[in-house]
């Protein structure tokens, strides 16, 4: 039997009391994908950190094809054959593709002489590989996917026989999701060696031979993914059974809500976001936004809740025409009016997190006289406000005293949600509610949503995950380069041409 | 790793600041040794020089009130994310305010009414030079920072124009206003003891010490009790989440830098209506700078901010005691050993954080594993 690739003995970490790795090991062999699962906070990228040098591991031993290697910094791994592509990409904007592929290894004297190298050496990676990126091209111009690209072509270029990824899905559409696949399938085919930070099961299911789950720092399974399935694997990286599916009735929608008529949004550099979208939006439904992150889906909820201002076209709530928008009195107003909004990043705008949930559970509602009398806050209301809302939203631990940072991704995400949904607002925006979330919480918070949907809200949903916007929306938008490229009912969607429509193919749409 | 550095509230609050406090006397009691000083002597010294009678105990409590003002101003700006650096500015206007409604006030007008309107008209002049890079800085993007710095000058440059060309007493030589009317003088605390009866050395020390305290009160209810401290520190912390939240960031920076203002400006109240009695050039002493390593010594927090005024107070005073007594030291050592506790309460209030964090760390983790053992 040959030496695994990389194999790693009784791995311990801890930060402080967190003991974030606790005697993790396992192997990998060449010529394999190896899936790494596991809940936010399991350990996957502390133990992946680990071998690529930027953390130090405080027992335990790392093997690179059956030797014992010290690695200190990243270069010690990249001298061992191991690369890693981040979740965020770790590139220079106002470089170069080629530029960015050597920096690091620029070796020579003369700049000039090493680039005029390496792309001969580049060339030919790329063809073989089929990772076709303009070399010349500034970073800062390049779709997401092509960003990848060049992730993976740096790991190529510096001779990395294991590639390490960290969630590199999330930021593409289906179609390059597939591509990746078969670029790391031919990858695994050469016998070189792949492992895949994920939480996406569906993925783990598609591309991978091999899948370790981790929970609370431990390796707790080590299968063979032509053995598993979806909810096998669920219940391994939480410890319990999981429903997957959530089980909602159809849709009764009632009026129309919120129309949107020839709504376009500019940045704040004058660059348009959103364009000429017109869109209804029905008590009682669903509607999902699907789109590639970046394609103005952030933007149009930011338009909707008063946070940016619209450069053109109406939006209307019930009727009454809400104006331009832009500034802290719109937010409040469409507050009032009864427009509740979960952020899609809780901790830019949802939550603040050195304030204690107490106080986050009121964000927003400041003004609302049941927590304010004559301008003084009410302490004991706004607590005992608190604790109901961690009550009904099962917030852990419920401490209301607790910062809001110090609470978990899902515990963070249900105080936001609990705070948006107690007062049954008549219209709901949703960004990713699940981003970050563990998947026990994920349950909960869809079920959430569709409960508010059938109390008759109006909701507007949007997340990066397909899955989830196909599981739970009544119907489906598809957004491209700030347009709208097709408009479907959910039980008619099919995944390939909505991924069409993602990639911003029009004429395909029926 | 940011996350691990908590300590408990008693030793954020209690325990480092004396253990950032200590060194920084160790290190000016090795230079005062390096230069031939018993160091504990002039410690004793400076003990005694703040509050070793009731004179010496009154000095210190008028400097320690002006403290009070300027460390309120910049812990309150800075709940709101601002860093006013301009108290000193702001300070030189509140004084001219207090200054000119005693110089044109009618001297029938009794105290309570003149007083008071020499008081708002400090923290209304305070106030207003405050806004200004408050505005600045929420609808033209000036940096607050920057803006205040020029304030200073600005407020430096406004005021020796007056004295010299305007304000400066018919006769007089040298650049002051002539006398307030006495109506709005802040009764002295030795006044006030007389009144009770009671004999107290003549000190500058007036009633605005109450007011000292009774704003840091105000300021403690303010920022944590009502809506408006609500949202000042919602914005002070995440801008973004205060607009989500409804709040206006720049409407909240113009109000929290007006505040500012108004508390700096009442430093003008304690020195030109409770002990100038008339306008001088120079009368606001860097207490708007020291006021920024109060601040941050006081972590922001009223009480904290009335403490280490205290300190302070007991500084200056002990310390020019201190210059009285020992011939060798100068008043550039004590200015000295002011810069060392700015240097290790201020700018290196983390020094010991770490090591003192991974202490509790261990304490805790062995803790944890012994009840392990023990329970399980």
């Amino acid at each position: 039997m040959t030496e695994p690739a990389l194999e790693l003995i009784g791995i311990d970490k801890h930060f402080g009391s967190n003991h974030a790795n606790k005697s993790v090991s396992f192997r990998v062999q060449r010529g394999e994908v190896l899936g790494l699962i596991g809940e936010n906070g399991a350990g996957k990228s502390t133990v992946m950190n680990m071998v690529f040098g930027y953390l130090k591991a405080d027992h335990g031993q790392i093997l690179v094809h059956g030797h014992e290697v010290d690695i200190k910094v990243p270069a010690d791994a990249i001298a061992h054959g191991i690369g890693m592509v981040h979740q965020h990409f770790k590139l220079v904007d106002t470089f170069s593709v080629l530029e960015n592929i050597i920096l690091g290894s620029e070796g020579a004297f003369q700049l000039a002489d090493r680039l005029a190298l390496a792309r001969g050496e580049l060339a030919e990676l790329s063809k073989a590989f089929g990772l076709n990126v303009d070399l010349d091209a500034l970073v800062s111009g390049l779709s997401v996917g092509d960003k990848q690209k060049v992730e993976i072509l740096k790991a190529l270029y510096r001779k990395a026989d294991i590639l390490i990824l960290d969630e590199p899905t999330a930021v593409l559409t289906p179609d390059e999701t597939r591509h990746l696949f078969d670029i790391l399938r031919q990858w695994r085919d050469q016998g070189r060696t792949v492992i895949l930070i994920t939480h996406k099961l569906k993925e783990v299911l598609a591309v991978t031979d091999r899948v370790i789950v981790m929970r609370r720092g431990a390796v707790v399974a080590d299968l063979d993914t032509a053995h598993c399935t979806a909810e096998g694997l669920a219940e391994h990286m939480v410890g319990r059974p999981v429903i997957l599916q959530v089980s909602k009735s159809v849709a009764v929608p009632g009026g129309d809500v919120v129309t949107l008529e020839h709504l376009s949004v500019n940045d704040s550099d004058g660059i348009p976001r959103v364009r000429d979208v017109s869109l209804s939006l029905r008590a009682g439904e669903i509607t999902g936004l699907a789109g590639v992150s970046g394609n103005g889906q952030s933007e149009l909820i930011e338009a909707i809740a008063g946070l940016m201002p619209i450069s053109h076209g109406t939006i209307r709530f019930r009727g009454q025409d809400l104006g331009l928008g832009g500034s802290a009195e719109s937010v409040r107003k469409r507050r009032e009016m009864g427009i509740a909004h979960v952020p899609e990043d809780r901790l830019v705008r949802g939550l603040i997190a050195e304030l204690s949930a107490r106080d986050n559970a009121i964000l927003g509602r400041q003004n609302d006289p049941s927590f304010n009398n004559r301008n003084f806050l009410r302490p004991s209301a706004i607590l005992n406000h608190c604790r109901s809302l961690m009550a009904s939203f099962d917030v852990r631990p419920s401490r209301p005293m607790q910062a809001g940072g110090h609470f978990s991704g899902g515990n963070q995400q249900k105080i936001v949600l609990g705070r948006e949904m107690e007062n049954a607002p008549a219209f709901l925006i949703v960004g990713q509610p699940t981003r970050g979330v563990d998947i026990g919480a994920i349950e909960f918070i869809h079920k959430r949503i569709v409960a508010l949907r059938d109390q008759g809200a109006a909701i507007l949903l949007v997340s990066a995950e397909l899955d989830e916007i196909l599981m739970l929306s009544d119907r489906v938008i598809v957004m491209s380069q700030g347009a709208i490229m097709g408009d479907i009912p959910a039980s008619q969607a099919d995944e390939r041409q909505i991924g069409l429509w993602m990639a911003g193919d029009h004429k395909v749409a029926a | 790793m940011s996350r691990n550095q908590s300590l408990p509230w008693w030793v954020e609050i209690g325990v480092l600041p004396v253990i950032n406090l200590a060194a920084a006397f160790i290190v000016s009691g090795l230079v005062m040794a390096a230069l031939g000083h018993d160091p504990f002597e002039a410690l004793g010294l400076m003990v005694t020089g703040a509050f070793g009678s009731a004179d010496s105990l009154g000095y210190t409590l008028y400097y320690t009130t002006n403290f009070i003002f300027t460390g309120l101003a910049v812990a309150l700006a800075s709940h709101a994310g601002l860093f006013n650096i301009g108290a000193e500015g702001q300070a030189m206007l509140g004084g001219l305010g207090a200054a000119l409604v005693g110089l044109v006030i009618s001297p029938g007008l009794p105290g309570i009414i003149a007083i008071p309107l020499a008081i708002l008209a400090a923290m209304i002049f305070g106030g207003i030079w405050g806004a200004i890079p408050g505005w600045l800085q929420a609808y033209r993007g000036s940096h607050v920072v920057i803006t205040t710095i020029m304030m200073n000058f600005l407020a430096g440059a406004l005021l020796t124009y007056l004295l010299v060309d305007v304000l400066i007493a018919p006769g007089g030589g040298t650049p002051e206003s002539r006398s307030i009317s006495e109506n709005v003088w802040l009764p002295a605390a030795h006044q006030i003891a007389q009144s009770l009866g009671l004999e107290l050395a003549q000190t500058p020390l007036n009633l605005s010490l109450l007011l000292g305290l009774f704003c840091a009160l105000g300021l403690n209810i303010f920022l944590w009790r009502t809506r408006w401290g609500f949202s000042l520190r919602a914005v002070g912390l995440n801008p973004h989440a205060a607009l989500y939240a409804g709040i206006s960031p720049s409407r909240m920076t113009v109000l929290a830098m007006a505040l500012s203002g108004a508390l700096a400006g009442l430093v003008g109240a304690n020195e030109i209506l409770g002990a100038q009695h008339r306008l001088v050039l120079g009368f606001t002493g860097g207490y708007g700078f020291v006021g920024i390593a109060v601040a941050l010594m006081g972590r922001n927090r009223p009480t904290g901010v009335i403490i280490a005024s205290l300190l302070f107070g007991a500084l200056y005073q002990g310390g020019s005691e201190l210059a009285l007594d020992m011939p060798g030291i100068s008043r550039d050592l004590v200015v000295m050993i002011q810069g060392l506790i700015i240097l290790f309460c201020g700018a290196l209030e983390n020094i010991f954080r770490s090591p003192l964090a991974r202490l509790f760390a261990a304490a805790r983790s062995t803790r944890a594993e012994l009840t392990g053992t023990a329970g399980g």
